[in-house]
C-alpha cells in the first residue's frame, strides 16, 4: 500500500514553545487517518507542516511520495486543504471565491456542483461576510475539493459546528472518499474520529501516545466496556476492586470509579457482589461502550477538554 | 494572461466596487484635493504688498503716497506694532519715515523684496522720479506658461504615487492581518500572479484618477495638453506600474497598518518635497541633483511636464521613462524575493 503521507521525527520549536515534539506519521493511501487530541496537542502545527505552510525544525516529510520545495505548484495542485476557522474577503460570494479557487488548479470540478456537494447552493449569491460560522466551514470545504485533490487534509472542520452541520460534512467526506481518496483531518471530538476514520493517531503534547484503528485502540484497553459509578455509602480501594472478575483497568477521578470491562455480563453482577462485601452501596451506577476519549484518559489520565 | 491573474484581478475589482467608499477616499478624493491645491495656487494675479508706514514726521505724506498705488496695501502704525507685523510676515516691509527714508525688510523673503522695488517705485514717481525709459506692461495669461499648468502635472504624479503606495500597500497589509492569504497558499496560486493582480488593479482604475483632473483642470483653470493624449495615456500607465511596484515592496514585510503608515510616508513625504510637485526641482543645490533625477517621481513629473506643456514626444523622454521602469521592475523583483506570506 503506498503512503500519502509521511512525516518522521517532526519537531517544531518556537522561541520557547516545542509545539511539535518528534512526531511520527504515515497515511495510507485511500484510507480517513484522524489527528485526535486536545486543542494545544500540536494538531494545527503539524498540518500546517504536512501541507508545506510552514517549515519544521527538524524531522522529514512525504507527501504524495514528493518533499515540500521541490515542485510545489505541481504537489499543491494535487492536495485540497481546508484550515481551521478560515476566513474570506467579506464582500465576495460563495459562489465567487469558489470560482477563483478553482482558477487555481490546472483542472479541477465544476464549482457548481461542489458548491452544491458542501450543500451551500442556497447561498452561492450571497456575500461570506454574512455566512455562519458552519457555513463558512462549508466554504472552506468547497475551496478544498475544487482542484479534485488525491488528498484531502482538513484541520477541526466541525469545531464551532452544530451537530447537523458536523454530521453534514461527514456525509460530504464520505462522498469524497467514495472515489478511493484519502484524507487526513484533526478533530478534538473522539465520536467523530471514531465514526469517520480508518485509522486515528492520538497526539498529546506533540508527539504520538497511541496510533491504530478505533476499535484496535479501545481493545487495547482490554475490554469495551466501561461501567460509571459513585459511592452513596461505604468506602472501597481501587485495589479491592481490580481483583473482580472480568475487571481490566480501575480508574478513580473526582470521587467516580472507572471500571474497564470485557464482558458486562460477567463483571457487573460480580462487581456488585464485591461492593455489597464490602458493605458500599453504589449510586449512579452506568454502563457504556468504552470510547476513544478512555483510550485518551487512560494514556494521559487528563481528559480531551481538560485544558 | 493566464485564468488564475486574470480571476485574482476581477475579484479584487468586484471587492473595490463593492466599496464605494473605498471608490470615493481612493480614487476620488485625490482629485479633489488636487483641484483644491490648484484653486489655492493658481496665482491669477500677485498679491498686492503689503507695506506699513512707521508713525513719524512725514508718516501721512508717505501714507498718502503709497496709497495711491494699487500694487500696494499700505497701513499706518507705531513703530512696536510696526515691527510686531513685520516679524509674523503680516506685512512685507516697513517705511520708517527720515532723512534717508528707511526699508525694514528680510531679504530673504521672496515678498519682501517685491514689496521694496513696488515702494521704492511707487514713492520715487511720487516725489517726482520721471522714468527715462517708456514702458508698457504685458501680462501672459497665455495656457501653458501659468503655474497652474506647472502644478497640474505634479499633481497627477503625485497622486499616481499616492495611488500606488496607499491602494496597493494598505490593502496588502490588510489581507495579511486579516490572514486572508493563508487559505490561498496552500493552493498551486503562483506568488507572482497574486503581487501582479494587484499591480493590473491599479491599471483597471487608472482612468478614475486621471480623467477627472485632467477634465477638472481643463474646465476650471483651462488647463490643456500640448503633448498627444495617447502619449500621455502611456506613460501615466507606466507611472501607475511604477509607483504600484513600489506599492508591493512597501507591502512586503509589514504586518501592521502602523508599519505600513510609516514605511509609505518615508517614500512618499520626501519625494513629495523633492520631486518637483510644487516648485521646481532646481531649487535644490547641484550636487543633490542627480539624486533627485534618479527619484521616480521626478521622473514621471519631469516627463509628465514635458510632455503636457511643452508637446514633447515620448521619444524624447528616454531617461525619464527608464528611470520609472527601473523602479517598478525592480520594486516588483525584489517584493517577489522579501515578501512575507505568512
Amino acid at each position: 500500500m503506498r503512503l500519502s503521507v509521511a512525516a518522521a521525527g517532526l519537531i517544531k520549536r518556537y522561541d520557547k514553545v516545542t509545539a511539535v515534539d518528534g512526531l511520527d506519521l504515515e497515511v495510507l493511501e485511500g484510507e480517513c487517518f484522524g489527528l485526535l487530541g486536545p486543542n494545544g496537542a500540536g494538531k494545527t502545527t503539524t498540518i500546517e507542516i504536512l501541507v508545506g505552510l510552514l517549515a519544521p525544525t527538524a524531522g522529514e516529510v512525504r507527501v504524495l511520495g514528493e518533499r515540500w520545495g521541490v515542485n510545489d505548484p505541481f504537489l499543491r495542485s494535487r492536495i485540497g486543504v481546508a484550515l481551521q476557522e478560515t476566513r474570506f474577503a467579506d464582500r465576495l460570494t460563495v459562489r465567487e471565491v469558489v470560482v477563483l479557487f478553482r482558477s487555481f488548479y490546472p483542472k479541477g470540478r465544476e464549482p457548481g456542483e461542489v458548491i452544491r456537494e458542501v450543500g451551500l447552493e442556497e447561498k452561492a449569491g450571497a456575500w461570506t461576510g454574512k455566512l455562519s460560522g458552519g457555513q463558512r466551514q462549508r466554504l472552506a470545504l468547497a475551496c478544498a475539493l475544487v482542484g479534485d485533490p488525491e488528498l484531502l487534509v482538513l484541520d477541526e472542520p466541525t469545531t464551532g459546528l452544530d451537530p447537523q452541520a458536523r454530521l453534514r460534512m461527514g456525509e460530504t467526506i464520505r462522498t469524497y472518499r467514495e472515489r478511493g481518496r484519502t484524507v487526513l483531518v484533526s478533530t478534538h471530538y473522539m465520536d467523530e474520529a471514531q465514526r469517520l476514520c480508518d485509522r486515528v493517531a492520538v497526539i498529546d503534547r506533540g508527539k504520538v501516545i497511541a496510533m491504530g484503528t478505533p476499535s484496535s485502540l479501545i481493545e487495547s484497553l482490554g475490554g469495551d466496556l466501561v461501567v460509571e459509578f459513585v459511592l452513596s455509602a461505604g468506602e472501597v480501594t481501587e485495589n479491592e476492586l481490580r481483583g473482580v472478575d472480568g475487571v481490566r483497568g480501575v480508574r478513580r477521578k473526582n470521587g467516580a470509579f472507572h471500571v474497564t470491562a470485557g464482558e458486562g455480563h460477567v463483571t457487573v453482577p460480580a462487581l456488585l457482589d464485591r461492593l455489597r462485601d464490602r458493605g458500599a452501596t453504589p449510586g449512579r451506577m452506568t454502563i457504556r461502550h468504552a470510547t476513544l476519549e478512555d483510550v485518551y484518559v487512560n494514556l494521559t489520565g487528563r481528559h480531551l477538554r481538560d485544558e | 494572461m493566464n485564468r488564475a491573474l486574470l480571476q485574482l484581478v476581477v475579484t479584487r475589482v468586484r471587492e473595490i466596487l463593492r466599496q464605494p467608499e473605498a471608490v470615493f477616499w481612493t480614487f476620488l478624493f485625490p482629485v479633489l484635493m488636487s483641484v483644491a491645491l490648484g484653486v489655492a495656487f493658481r496665482g491669477e494675479r500677485p498679491d498686492p504688498a503689503s507695506a506699513i508706514v512707521v508713525e513719524g514726521p512725514g508718516a501721512s505724506r508717505l501714507e498718502a503716497s503709497l496709497a495711491a498705488d494699487n500694487a500696494v496695501i499700505v497701513r499706518r502704525a507705531a513703530r512696536e506694532e510696526a515691527e510686531a507685523r513685520l516679524r509674523t510676515g503680516k506685512a512685507a516691509i516697513l517705511v520708517v519715515p527720515g532723512d534717508p527714508l528707511t526699508y525694514r525688510f528680510d531679504p530673504t523673503r521672496p515678498e519682501s523684496h517685491l514689496a521694496r522695488s513696488r515702494v521704492d517705485a511707487a514713492l520715487q514717481r511720487a516725489a517726482g522720479r520721471v522714468d527715462p525709459i517708456p514702458v508698457r506692461e504685458e501680462p501672459v495669461r497665455e495656457p501653458g506658461s501659468r503655474y497652474i499648468d506647472f502644478l497640474v502635472p505634479g499633481l497627477l504624479g503625485m497622486n499616481l504615487m499616492g495611488g500606488g503606495l496607499w491602494g496597493i500597500g494598505w490593502t496588502i497589509v490588510e489581507m495579511r492581518i486579516r490572514k486572508l492569504l493563508k487559505l490561498q497558499l496552500t493552493t498551486p496560486m503562483r506568488r507572482r500572479d497574486f503581487l501582479l493582480s494587484h499591480v493590473l488593479v491599479r491599471v483597471v482604475f487608472l482612468p478614475l484618477e486621471v480623467v477627472p483632473l485632467l477634465l477638472l483642470s481643463r474646465l476650471l483653470f483651462d488647463v490643456r495638453v500640448a503633448g498627444s493624449y495617447a502619449a500621455l495615456a502611456l506613460l501615466s500607465l507606466l507611472g501607475a506600474v511604477s509607483f504600484a511596484g513600489l506599492g508591493t515592496l512597501v507591502a512586503s514585510r509589514a504586518r501592521t497598518t502602523g508599519t505600513i503608515s510609516g514605511l509609505i510616508n518615508l517614500c512618499s513625504l520626501p519625494m513629495f518635497v523633492l520631486s518637483g510637485v510644487f516648485f521646481s526641482t532646481s531649487r535644490f543645490p547641484e550636487a543633490m541633483q542627480p539624486w533627485i533625477r534618479a527619484l521616480p517621481l521626478t521622473a514621471l513629473n519631469d516627463a509628465l511636464r514635458a510632455l503636457m506643456v511643452d508637446g514633447t514626444a515620448l521619444a524624447g523622454l528616454g531617461a525619464p521613462l527608464l528611470v520609472l521602469a527601473l523602479w517598478g521592475a525592480g520594486s516588483f523583483v525584489v517584493a517577489l524575493r522579501v515578501f512575507r506570506w505568512s
